[in-house]
C-alpha cells in the first residue's frame, strides 16, 4: 500500500509547499510511491480525518487556534516533519519578536483589535513533538526528497553536521568577509550548497545554527574584519526567533 | 440557507465564504480572510535598506519575485540608484518567468479541475498521464527561468539594490532558450485544452486599473492608467486609491473615486491588449476572448494569453542579451542613505504598491505595501453579489461550485493580503 502523505501550513508563505510543486518530474515518479491525501493549496476535498503516515507541517504558530489544528493534525500522524524555516525556528515571522504582538497590531492596522490577536510566533516543537526537519527558506527540494525517501525506506533522515562554510569552500566561491560582507555561513547548518554566496550575497542564516557552533574563532573572525557581535546577531535575527545558547 | 465554505481549496492562503440567504435574499455573502497577520511593515521598520527586500520577499513564496523587485525599485527612488540597462532587462525576465510559472500552476493545478470535474490534477495521473506531465513540463520551463536569472524559483539570491549581484552566463541563456522553444508544442496544446472548456455567462461593469503600456505590456514602470481614461504617477497612489473598512466585514479594500476596481491579467489585457505579441493576440482570437470582455471568469483565457505573450517576449530578451552580450549589471553604491521612494510592479496578480521612508542612517521609517488580492476583494464580493441570486434555484452542490469557480478564476493569493486584512474567524 503506498504511504499516505499530507502537507499543512500556518503563517508562512507557502513557499516551502511551492518548492515541493516545483520538483516537477521527480514529483510524478513520487505520486508513484505515495498518495497525498491533503494539499490544500492544490487539492479540493481532502479528508481530514484519515491516517497519515507522515505530515509535512509548514509556518508558524501564533494563534490559540494554530495549537489546536496542529495537535489534531499531530494526532492523525504516524510521523510530523517541519517544513522550512517558520516551521523549524520561527523563520522572519520571529523579526516582530523584540516587539509584543499588541505593538505590532497597533503600528501595522492603527488599532488594536482583539480579532487580530496573536502571539509571538514559536515553531512548531514549542507546541508538539517534531519528529524531523527540514530547514531553509526556502527549503531545499533536493533535501526534501532525501529526507521522503529516507522515512520510506524506515531510515533515519540526517542533515548535514557541518556548516555552510564548509559547502562554500568546496565550491570555492569568494569569501564574503573578504568582500566586507556579514557572512552567518560558519555557523549555519550546511545542504544549501551555499546557494546565496554562489548568487554573489552572503549567508543569512535560513537553515539555522549548527549542533555544536565554536563562537571563539567566530568572534576572531568578526573581530579581524571590523565587525561587532551585534552585526552579526541584527542579522542572525532575520530567519531565527531567537538567540539560541551557543 | 446557510452556506459556509471553510477553508477553500486550491487558492493560495486561507479563506472561507460564508452566504446566509432568507427566502430567496441573500443577507450576508462574505468572503473572509483567516490567513494569520504576520506584521510584515512592521517588522521591517528599523532595517536596514540592505536588508528589506530579502525579508519582504518573504510576505508570498508564490510571487517573492515580485515583491522582491519593487521593494528595490522603491528603495533605488528612495536612494536615487540608477538601475543599468542590462540589470533592467534581467529584471523583465524574472518577472516573465514568475508570472508564467504562477499563471501556469494556477491554470492547470487549481482551475482546470473544476473544468474536468475532478478534486486535483492529481486525480488525473492514472487516466490522463499525459496532461499532467504536461502541466509539470510547462511549469518546470517557467521556474527555469527564474533559476537562470534568479538563482532559484522562490526567493531570489542574486538580485541587490542597483541590479544583480551575478549574472547568467551566456551559456545558460542560450540553454533556456532551446527550453523554451521546445515548450511551444505544450503551449499549444494548452490553448486547445483551455479553448474547449465552456466558462460561465456572467458579467458586470467594472474600472481596470494596471500599470500605463506605452510601448509595451504592462509590467514595470511610473505612472498608471485605467480603463475611466485617468491616468496618474505611481508615487501618487495614496491620492487616487482608497483603502477602507467594509461594514459587513472586517477585511480592509480598496477603492478609486468611483467605486471597487479589477486588477490583474484581465486587466493588464483590457487597457495593454494592442501592446500584445504577436502569438499573444492569435492566442486571444482562438479562445475567443474579446479583451474588453467584463466576464471575470474569461480572467483564465487573460491569464493564458499571458502566458504566451511573456514566452514571446523571453525569448526576444534573451536574444537581446545574447547579441549584445552581457555586461555591467549592477550600479555602484548610493552616494545618499535618506529619503522616499514609491515603486509599483505588474505581479501575477496585479498592481502591488511598495512604498518606504528611510531615515538619514539608512534604516527604515515606514514602509506601506498594497497588494493586489486586497485591491481585487471588494470587486470579487460585488461579483459574488450578483451572481448569487441568478443560482440560487441550483441544487447546493452546484452552487457552491460555481462561487469557488469565480473566487478561483481571480486566484486570490491570501498570505500577501494577511498584513493588510483583518481577520474574522468563522
Amino acid at each position: 500500500m503506498k504511504a499516505k502523505i499530507g502537507f499543512f501550513d500556518f503563517a508562512g508563505c507557502e513557499g516551502c509547499q511551492l518548492t515541493v510543486m516545483n520538483l516537477e518530474e521527480e514529483l510524478l515518479q513520487v505520486l508513484q510511491l505515495v498518495e497525498i491525501v491533503a494539499f490544500r493549496e492544490v487539492m479540493g476535498g481532502s479528508a481530514t480525518a484519515a491516517r497519515l503516515d507522515i505530515a509535512f507541517v509548514e509556518g508558524s504558530i501564533c494563534r490559540p487556534g494554530d495549537r489546536e489544528r496542529l495537535l489534531k493534525i499531530r494526532r492523525r500522524s504516524e510521523i510530523l516533519v517541519a517544513l522550512g524555516s517558520c516551521a523549524d525556528n520561527g523563520g522572519v515571522n520571529a523579526l516582530g519578536s523584540d516587539r509584543t504582538p499588541e505593538v505590532l497590531c497597533q503600528q501595522v492596522y492603527g488599532a488594536n483589535l482583539p480579532h487580530l490577536y496573536t502571539e509571538p510566533p514559536q515553531p512548531l516543537a514549542a507546541v508538539v513533538t517534531v519528529d524531523y526537519r527540514i530547514p531553509g527558506c526556502p527549503i531545499d527540494g533536493r533535501e526534501f526528497l532525501a529526507t521522503l525517501q529516507a522515512l520510506l525506506l524506515h531510515q533515519q533522515p540526517e542533515l548535514p553536521s557541518f556548516s555552510v562554510c564548509v559547502e562554500c569552500k568546496l565550491a570555492e566561491y569568494p569569501c564574503s568577509f573578504d568582500d566586507g560582507q556579514i557572512c552567518l555561513g560558519p555557523i549555519t547548518r550546511a545542504g544549501c550548497r551555499a546557494i546565496c554566496v554562489e548568487g554573489g550575497s552572503y549567508c543569512r542564516g535560513c537553515r539555522g545554527l549548527i549542533d555544536s557552533p565554536r563562537t571563539s574563532p567566530y568572534h576572531r573572525i568578526l573581530e579581524e574584519h571590523g565587525l561587532s557581535v551585534e552585526e552579526i546577531l541584527d542579522q542572525y535575527r532575520t530567519f531565527n526567533v531567537k538567540e539560541q545558547p551557543s | 440557507m446557510k452556506i459556509e465554505l471553510d477553508y477553500l481549496a486550491r487558492i493560495e492562503g486561507h479563506a472561507h465564504l460564508v452566504v446566509d440567504q432568507e427566502k430567496g435574499q441573500i443577507t450576508r455573502c462574505q468572503l473572509q480572510v483567516v490567513e494569520t497577520p504576520r506584521f510584515f511593515e512592521a517588522m521591517l521598520q528599523g532595517r536596514h535598506f540592505r536588508d528589506v527586500a530579502t525579508i519582504v520577499a518573504r510576505v508570498c513564496g508564490v510571487c517573492s519575485i515580485s515583491h522582491t523587485l519593487v521593494s528595490l525599485m522603491a528603495t533605488e527612488t528612495a536612494l536615487q540608484i540608477e538601475v543599468p540597462p542590462q540589470a533592467q532587462l534581467l529584471r523583465r525576465l524574472l518577472s516573465y518567468g514568475e508570472i508564467i510559472q504562477s499563471h501556469l500552476l494556477q491554470l492547470y493545478f487549481m482551475a482546470l479541475p473544476d473544468y474536468l470535474g475532478v478534486p486535483s490534477l492529481f486525480h488525473l495521473l492514472e487516466k490522463r498521464q499525459p496532461l499532467v506531465a504536461r502541466a509539470l513540463r510547462l511549469k518546470r520551463t517557467a521556474n527555469r527561468i527564474c533559476e537562470v536569472v534568479g538563482g532559484r524559483p522562490i526567493h531570489p539570491v542574486t538580485t541587490c539594490l542597483g541590479g544583480f549581484s551575478a549574472r547568467p552566463e551566456a551559456s545558460e541563456l542560450k540553454k533556456l532558450r532551446q527550453e523554451l522553444v521546445a515548450a511551444l508544442p505544450d503551449l499549444e496544446a494548452t490553448v486547445d485544452q483551455f479553448a474547449e472548456f465552456s466558462y460561465p455567462q456572467f458579467s458586470r461593469r467594472r474600472e481596470a486599473l494596471c500599470l500605463q503600456a506605452d510601448h509595451q505590456y504592462p509590467l514595470h514602470g511610473s505612472r498608471l492608467m485605467s480603463s475611466s481614461g485617468s491616468n496618474y504617477s505611481v508615487s501618487d497612489y495614496r491620492q487616487q486609491l482608497e483603502e477602507y473598512l467594509s461594514p459587513h466585514s472586517t477585511a480592509k479594500l480598496a477603492r478609486t473615486e468611483r467605486g471597487s476596481y479589477m486588477v490583474g491579467p484581465q486587466a493588464r489585457l483590457r487597457n495593454g491588449s494592442r501592446q500584445l505579441s504577436s502569438m499573444g493576440s492569435k492566442v486571444c482570437q482562438a479562445l475567443q476572448l474579446n479583451p474588453a470582455g467584463l466576464n471575470p471568469f474569461e480572467n483564465l483565457k487573460a491569464r493564458l494569453v499571458e502566458v504566451i505573450h511573456y514566452t514571446e517576449e523571453t525569448l526576444h530578451v534573451v536574444d537581446e542579451l545574447l547579441l549584445s552580450g552581457l555586461n555591467r549589471v549592477r550600479a555602484k553604491e548610493p552616494s545618499t542613505t535618506g529619503g522616499n521612494g514609491t515603486a509599483a510592479i505588474e505581479a501575477p496578480r496585479g498592481l502591488l504598491f511598495h512604498s518606504y521612508q528611510y531615515d538619514k542612517q539608512g534604516l527604515l521609517k515606514t514602509a506601506d505595501c498594497v497588494i493586489p488580492t486586497a485591491q481585487n476583494l471588494a470587486s470579487i464580493e460585488e461579483d459574488l453579489q450578483l451572481l448569487l441570486p441568478e443560482l440560487l434555484d441550483q441544487p447546493e452542490q452546484q452552487l457552491r461550485q460555481r462561487l469557488e469557480m469565480l473566487i478561483r478564476a481571480y486566484d486570490p493569493c491570501l498570505s500577501c493580503s494577511t498584513h493588510l486584512l483583518k481577520i474574522e474567524l468563522v
